[in-house]
């Protein structure tokens, strides 16, 4: 309760002179307290619970801000030199890589992560690391298509397929990486070919999240639809009987599998090149690979963790098994990020 | 370097006169300096070289995003003024069952942000949602096999952004029917004119004026919005912002696409102080008669005015409600009472900030009479027109500078390491809330103050006072209801403020607004009903307040010879700055 109202910020902001001064107090008071200051994308239920295992474990308090992952970096950037920002927690590899290209973060050198999470889920030179991941998986209506006829990304892009797709619109950074992983296997002409089969099958324009792509599968506006896992196992555990009717009528496949397997994407972050708390922040980082934190920062929304061998409580993500996953270098994603919403403006993917 | 300096001071001296602009235009031109300064940082990636972008958006994008833009533009401004117009004229002119209680309910709206109608709208009307499968239950048609309106449509968001915004044009028309005297209609009715044609040829034109100023407003809010738009994927302009900026990393293109936005704006405030002209219209203030209405007619305009306050709040709050009920997710944790002391703290500070600031930018400008100071304060007002994302990020970017200079500065005077003083700080974002909602306060602060006479001015200065005394014991206490009326909208507005929150709160301070958001981005909009709820019934509150000084007003004006100088009408019909 007491995080959400530190009254010494808010009161004393309130006049200049109360600022500066009570700035001041907090400002040399922060460096004696045992303080991370995390800025992170994540909101999830279950992150409570490892902050305070954090805690508990380091004795370092967390402060945090949950924003939106393009306004916390906008505002690293800004706040450059002074920012009291230790680690940036974020969403999907292409802003891990931005981030990177802005000179945000700090490589880190931590012999533990590096044996903990598999090299193409990190930064070779320990800029960011990743720490949950998410596979982008095709769905299907079970009463109208066999899971074999979209066993892969290019079927979406079959003409059998008119008007019978959905997806959320291009512009999201799911999208987006999915269709820079198709520019980076086929090679720019080829992925636009596909792109453009792609948008022809669309059965409404893109609009609202995957969920909504899953429940207009369920309920007939569509028959295959492209969503992240997570959106599905959700459903999976949901206590409503609404959701779980349409886990029944709505399949899943895991694309790609004879080939280069599912396109996969992480959330992670990295330690900020002016954070004020090295240590505490390169603990932190150390802490959320292990065991105990992988399992919240992974259960919190359904995801896998990176590190290899975590026990996970969750029946319905573990009823999946194994599966075989994209190798492609993930911080080539980000690179192709551009590339690949200009392919899907071009061919009126909106 | 330095003759140079002198010789423009001189000029600027010998132009400008700045004796005559005296200590209360400086601060006055300092404070809008501020203002517009996050807008110029904007302004300036104008002078930056930008990628490919430009050219790629322009061939590809683009055009379709100008055209819906406009078309969504023409859709809110025709559904504004019609919900606001027509619901204003029946309550001010006519007397029907109920005209009392619609009176004030009819800015009920306002309480709900148009995204959060949005998200209510969308889980009602989906084809997955409560109405089109009883639809299919009870007709036994399949999906797909019947046509049904689609809310996640640019109609569908030209429908939402008009609801949410239709009490702007209702404010002012209602407040500019009020100011008609009986005697004009008499006449009008004498020339033969019956009551639609009286409706037409006079009460109209003669609120033209305020009508124009409540769309004007309602159309900045539309420009700026990206909530409400990109949840139902209708791509605007502020979408190809978005678009420059994230997609394809090109900020600097970002920061020029909004400028063209400005430049747009600007345009259109331009026309619509050429179309206001030199019109100043008064009155004997014989206030009209409102007319009974009886049988079919009295239920007509019942269900008329019954019509924009259903859509607008009742429907979107029932849906939202049941959401929050029925769901098995929403907890009702002690978290949220966080929130709520956190989303009141800041709409207060703001509140207060913005009428002391407006107060100051347009008593300065009354006073001083130079076109510098009246052309810093239209300039002041931009920013309500601009994606509140846009706008933190103009901000961040100054402010961050202003934080390392002055931290450096501590270090090396003082020796002491100070982190961050303003970036991150309720400062900063009360100076977001300044740089957006300024325009909301300054425009109701504005025509209180037209209200007093300016023989006010000159009596109290002959009698010794000094402008600062002048306003505070003079004007203060006559426009004080204005006043109240300005901040009670910034207010309300700052509850609903998302993205310049979003961005710049301060560590483990959360907002209504914020956890809301931060659901409904997750896809749980049942778990985002709850807070979204809280944040209409805050609202709320203020609202009610507001409406209570309208139905004051209202009965002062029936109440035949009050000549109120400054009372109690939300907006005058001074148009935007």
């Amino acid at each position: 309760m007491q995080l959400f109202l530190a009254p010494r910020e808010v009161y004393a902001n309130a006049v200049l002179v109360g600022l500066i001064f009570s700035a001041v107090s907090i400002g040399s008071a922060s460096t004696q307290e045992k303080v991370l200051n995390l800025y992170t994308a994540r909101h999830y239920a279950t992150d409570e619970a490892f902050y305070t295992g954090f805690t508990k474990a380091t004795g370092i308090k967390v402060d945090r801000i949950e924003g939106g992952e393009d306004a916390l970096f906008e505002r690293i950037k800004a706040e450059g030199a002074a920012s009291p920002a230790d680690v940036f927690l974020t969403v999907d590899v292409a802003r891990l890589w931005r981030a990177q290209q802005a000179g945000i973060f700090a490589p880190l050198k931590s012999a533990l992560l590096a044996k903990r999470i598999p090299a193409h889920y990190r930064d070779p030179d320990g800029n960011w690391f990743g720490f949950s991941s998410r596979a982008r998986i095709i769905a299907y209506d079970r009463r109208k298509v066999s899971p074999g006829d979209v066993a892969r990304y290019e079927e979406l892009a079959n003409p059998k397929w008119k008007s019978e797709i959905c997806t959320r619109p291009s512009s999201h950074p799911y999208n987006l990486s999915l269709i820079s992983s198709m520019i980076l296997h086929l090679g720019e002409d080829k992925a636009r070919e596909w792109g453009r089969g792609v948008a022809a099958n669309l059965a409404r324009p893109p609009r609202g999240g995957d969920t909504d792509q899953l429940t207009a599968v369920g309920v007939g506006e569509c028959s295959i639809a492209l969503s992240n896992h997570y959106y599905y196992v959700r459903l999976m555990r949901s206590a409503k009987t609404e959701d779980r009717a349409l886990v029944e009528r709505v399949g899943i496949v895991w694309p790609n599998q004879n080939d280069r397997g599912t396109h996969v994407n992480i959330s992670g972050g990295g330690m900020l090149k002016n954070a004020p708390h090295r240590d505490a922040a390169a603990k932190f980082l150390e802490y959320l690979a292990s065991d105990t934190a992988q399992t919240y920062f992974a259960n919190g929304n359904n995801e896998w963790p990176t590190v290899k061998g975590v026990k996970l409580a969750n029946p319905e993500l573990e009823s999946f098994g194994q599966f075989r996953t994209d190798a492609l270098s993930l911080a080539n994603l980000g690179k192709t990020q551009a590339a690949a919403q200009r392919l899907a403006d071009q061919v009126g993917w909106k | 370097m330095t003759t140079f300096v002198a010789a423009l001071r001189s000029r600027i001296a010998s132009d400008i006169s700045v004796p005559r602009i005296g200590a209360l235009g400086i601060v006055s031109l300092v404070t809008a300096a501020l203002v517009v300064a996050p807008i110029a940082a904007v302004v300036w990636n104008i002078f930056l070289p930008s990628d490919a972008t430009w050219a790629h958006l322009i061939s590809t994008v683009l055009p379709e995003y100008i055209k819906n833009t406009l078309l969504l533009l023409l859709l809110v401004a025709t559904g504004v003024i019609l919900c606001g117009v027509l619901s204003a004229w029946l309550v001010t002119g006519y007397q029907f069952p109920g005209q009392r209680a619609l009176e004030w309910a009819l800015i009920l709206p306002m309480a709900m942000p148009a995204y959060v109608m949005a998200y209510a709208y969308t889980d009602w009307l989906q084809a997955a949602g409560p109405v089109q499968t009883t639809l299919r239950e009870i007709t036994g048609w399949r999906v797909r096999e019947y046509w049904f309106p689609e809310i996640r449509s640019l109609p569908g968001a030209a429908a939402m952004l008009s609801f949410a915004l239709y009490p702007y044009v209702y404010l002012l028309a209602r407040s500019a029917f009020f100011e008609q005297s009986r005697n004009t209609h008499e006449a009008a009715r004498l020339a033969g004119y019956g009551a639609w044609g009286r409706f037409w040829h006079v009460s109209l034109p003669l609120a033209r004026t305020g009508i124009v100023a409540g769309a004007a407003l309602a159309l900045m809010e539309t420009l700026a919005d990206f909530g409400t738009v990109s949840y139902f994927a209708v791509n605007t302009f502020t979408t190809g912002i978005y678009r420059a900026w994230l997609s394809l990393g090109d900020a600097v293109a970002a920061g020029q696409l909004a400028t063209c936005l400005l430049v747009f704006v600007l345009a259109m405030l331009a026309l619509e102080r050429m179309h206001r002209g030199g019109a100043r219209y008064t009155s004997n203030r014989t206030p009209m008669t409102p007319q009974a209405l009886r049988g079919w007619k009295a239920l007509g305009a019942f269900l008329l005015c019954t019509a924009p306050i259903a859509f607008g709040f009742l429907v979107p709050a029932t849906i939202l409600l049941k959401l929050a009920l029925t769901d098995p997710e929403v907890h009702f944790g002690t978290r949220i009472y966080g929130l709520i002391t956190n989303t009141f703290i800041l709409a207060g500070i703001a509140a207060v900030a913005a009428v002391a600031v407006a107060l100051l930018l347009a008593y300065a400008a009354r006073t001083v009479k130079s076109p510098l100071v009246h052309g810093a304060n239209r300039l002041a007002v931009l920013g309500y027109a601009l994606p509140g994302a846009v706008i933190a990020v103009g901000i961040l970017l100054p402010l961050g500078r202003v934080d390392n200079t002055l931290v450096a500065w501590m270090q090396q005077q003082f020796g002491v390491r100070t982190g961050l003083l303003l970036t991150g700080s309720v400062t900063a974002l009360i100076y977001a809330y300044l740089v957006r909602f300024l325009a909301v306060a300054f425009q109701t602060v504005e025509a209180g103050l037209t209200r007093v006479t300016p023989s006010m001015d000159d009596a109290a200065r002959s009698l010794g006072l000094s402008p600062a005394r002048t306003l505070a014991r003079v004007h203060m206490p006559i426009m004080r209801s204005s006043l109240a009326t300005a901040a009670l909208l910034v207010f309300v507005d700052v509850i609903k403020e998302l993205p310049a929150t979003f961005a710049m709160r301060p560590f483990n301070f959360d907002t209504l607004a914020v956890e809301a958001y931060n659901l409904a981005k997750d896809e749980r909009i049942a778990e985002a009903a709850l807070p979204a709820l809280l944040m209409v019934a805050i609202a709320l509150a203020p609202l009610i307040l507001l409406s209570r000084q309208i139905a004051r007003s209202s009965q002062r004006r029936l109440s035949a010879t009050a000549r109120d100088a400054g009372a109690a009408v939300p907006y005058n019909d001074a148009p935007l700055q």
